[in-house]
């Protein structure tokens, strides 16, 4: 049982660090550049989209064995199509501000590639469980991002965090940054930091094996 | 006895980067000197400003990532020094700061520094603040030598001034405008240094001007007002020149400069912006390494029949 608690929790790490959707994949760019003007639209885009996987992969896992390859795809998108909708029902419904805001990109989770790619990738070859898990890795590390990302733009941009305002009122935000250039200046600084760390610590991690 | 080896060129020119970068350092001079002239200590204090944090973030930059500091090769302070000519006199020293970080952290060291910018760096952070702080980048005021005080003013590219400066206060500077654009003189002086220790070729400069004032007097506007106000001058003596980020082969340069005079034209009278020398140069910037892939050099002894084969 612990040996099955151990491959999940790779399962979740993955999508968090080793494989991170933003930094390391580079997938679903679009909304990660649009909607991350402020930390709580981006925390918002995250878990809408963290639902959406949970939920796709499962479905999609369990009936890996009775959709035809010919037409995965399509099925796939059926099944994703339906998580989504739900998503935004039920945002509608109990979180219209965040609604409004993230307008056209909730449905747009649809086209998400993430979501897609770990249905052909992960989804249509593992357990039940197993996807679960990595749908919620790939949720949260996609999340974690989206937030650091629309942290950094609203502090710089507006001088707020999460819609409080916590830079002096002297403070003279720097517009760009809630602009799209400002997304893709972010976005490419976090990109290449995130890859910086994560290759120091793998070549540290193949040194210690090689001395081993 | 050790033995070199090393790619060519063999033959050294005497014209080292220090070297070309001290020149523009002294040809940029006369125009720190009339900004200062015209709008006080503050236009000192902002030149100050701008360079120092220029050279401090560039020196830190290679400190810290322990790459070799090249900060002696002076281009960190010609860009800054740019910088802070074409920020505008009321701009604050904070500005000059980021502006400045901006150039050389995010524009130059990110790409690869000295060389391998592909966006002129000075250029690249004034639409930065342009974009941040628009209210502040557009704050300008007349010059307060001859004034009994600075009264903040349009500059003489804003829609309807057409003709409310002659030429020869354009020429000498008494106009409002950045700290080092407004005095032609100086620029134009500045540009006869540049060409006579032949640190930049004629090309771009003058075919830069002469579309300007060409695709104007096409459109139907003075020529001259156009080459004589605003930042086209400034910009075609040291800023669309820059070996990084401008074409190689005399073709593209052609190409590139009467771009950036077209370019320039069409936003100042049909887009929202009074001066649109800033865009030009940075989308001509962009276009470079395509100027340069699709006309190359001509190599000496190679014949067009067989790069026609060849493709």
């Amino acid at each position: 049982m612990s040996e099955e608690k151990k491959r999940l929790g790779k399962v979740f790490l993955n999508g968090v660090i080793t494989e991170n959707p933003t930094f390391r994949l580079v997938l679903g760019t679009c909304p990660t550049l649009a909607v991350t003007t402020c930390a709580l639209n981006g925390l918002g885009m995250g878990a809408a989209a963290t639902f959406v996987l949970i939920g796709s992969n499962a479905a999609i896992s369990m009936l890996r064995k009775f959709i035809p390859d010919q037409v995965r795809i399509p099925a796939f998108i059926v099944i994703i199509c339906t998580f989504v909708t739900m998503v935004q029902l039920l945002m509608q419904a109990y979180l219209p501000d965040l609604y409004e805001s993230l307008g056209i990109f909730i449905p747009l989770i649809v086209v998400n590639c993430i979501i897609l790619a770990r249905a052909e990738a992960f989804a249509s070859k593992n357990g039940v469980l197993a996807s679960v898990f990595d749908g919620l890795g790939m949720g949260v590390g996609f999340t974690l991002a989206l937030t650091l990302i629309g942290m950094i733009r609203e502090l710089i941009g507006s001088g707020c965090l999460f819609g409080m305002q916590v830079m002096s009122a002297s403070y003279e935000p720097m517009l760009l940054f809630v602009m799209a250039s400002g997304g893709f200046l972010t976005f490419g600084i976090l990109l290449g930091l995130f890859n910086l760390v994560v290759r120091r610590i793998e070549d540290r991690r193949r040194r210690e094996a090689a001395r081993q | 006895m050790s033995l070199r080896l090393s790619t060519a060129p063999h033959i050294r020119s005497p014209k080292t980067t220090t070297r070309l970068m001290l020149n523009v350092l002294l040809a940029l001079l006369p125009s720190a000197a009339a900004g200062v002239w015209y709008f006080g200590t503050r236009a000192l204090m902002l030149l100050c400003v701008s360079t120092a944090s220029a050279v401090v973030a560039e020196y830190l930059w290679q400190k810290l990532g322990r790459l070799p500091v090249r900060v002696g090769d002076l281009s960190a302070a010609v860009t800054g020094l740019i910088l802070g000519l074409i920020l505008p006199p009321t701009a604050t020293w904070w500005m000059a700061v980021v502006g400045s970080v901006f150039a050389i952290i995010i524009v130059k060291q990110l790409f690869g520094g000295i060389g391998d910018n592909f966006l002129n760096p000075a250029m690249a952070a004034r639409a930065v603040l342009l974009a941040s702080w628009p209210a502040r980048m557009t704050a300008y005021v007349t010059a307060s030598r001859f004034g009994v005080d600075a009264v903040s003013t349009a500059t003489p590219l804003a829609r309807g001034a057409e003709g409310s400066y002659s030429y020869l206060e354009l020429l000498l500077g008494n106009v409002p405008g950045t700290i080092g654009e407004t005095c032609k003189l100086a620029i134009l002086a500045g540009l006869l240094l540049l060409l006579l220790t032949r640190t930049v070729t004629w090309r771009i400069p003058v075919i830069m001007l002469g579309s300007t004032a060409f695709f104007s007097w096409i459109l139907g506007f003075d020529p001259l007002y156009a080459v004589l106000s605003g930042g086209v001058l400034f910009a075609a003596a040291f800023m669309a020149n820059d070996y990084a980020t401008s074409p190689m082969s005399s073709r593209a340069q052609v190409v590139y400069a009467a771009g950036i005079g077209l370019i320039t034209v069409v936003i100042r009278n049909y887009g929202s912006y009074p001066e649109g020398v800033t865009y030009a140069v940075l989308f001509m910037n962009i276009l470079t390494p395509l100027l340069d892939r699709f006309m190359p050099h001509k190599i000496y002894g190679h014949q067009k029949v067989k790069e026609a084969k060849k493709a």
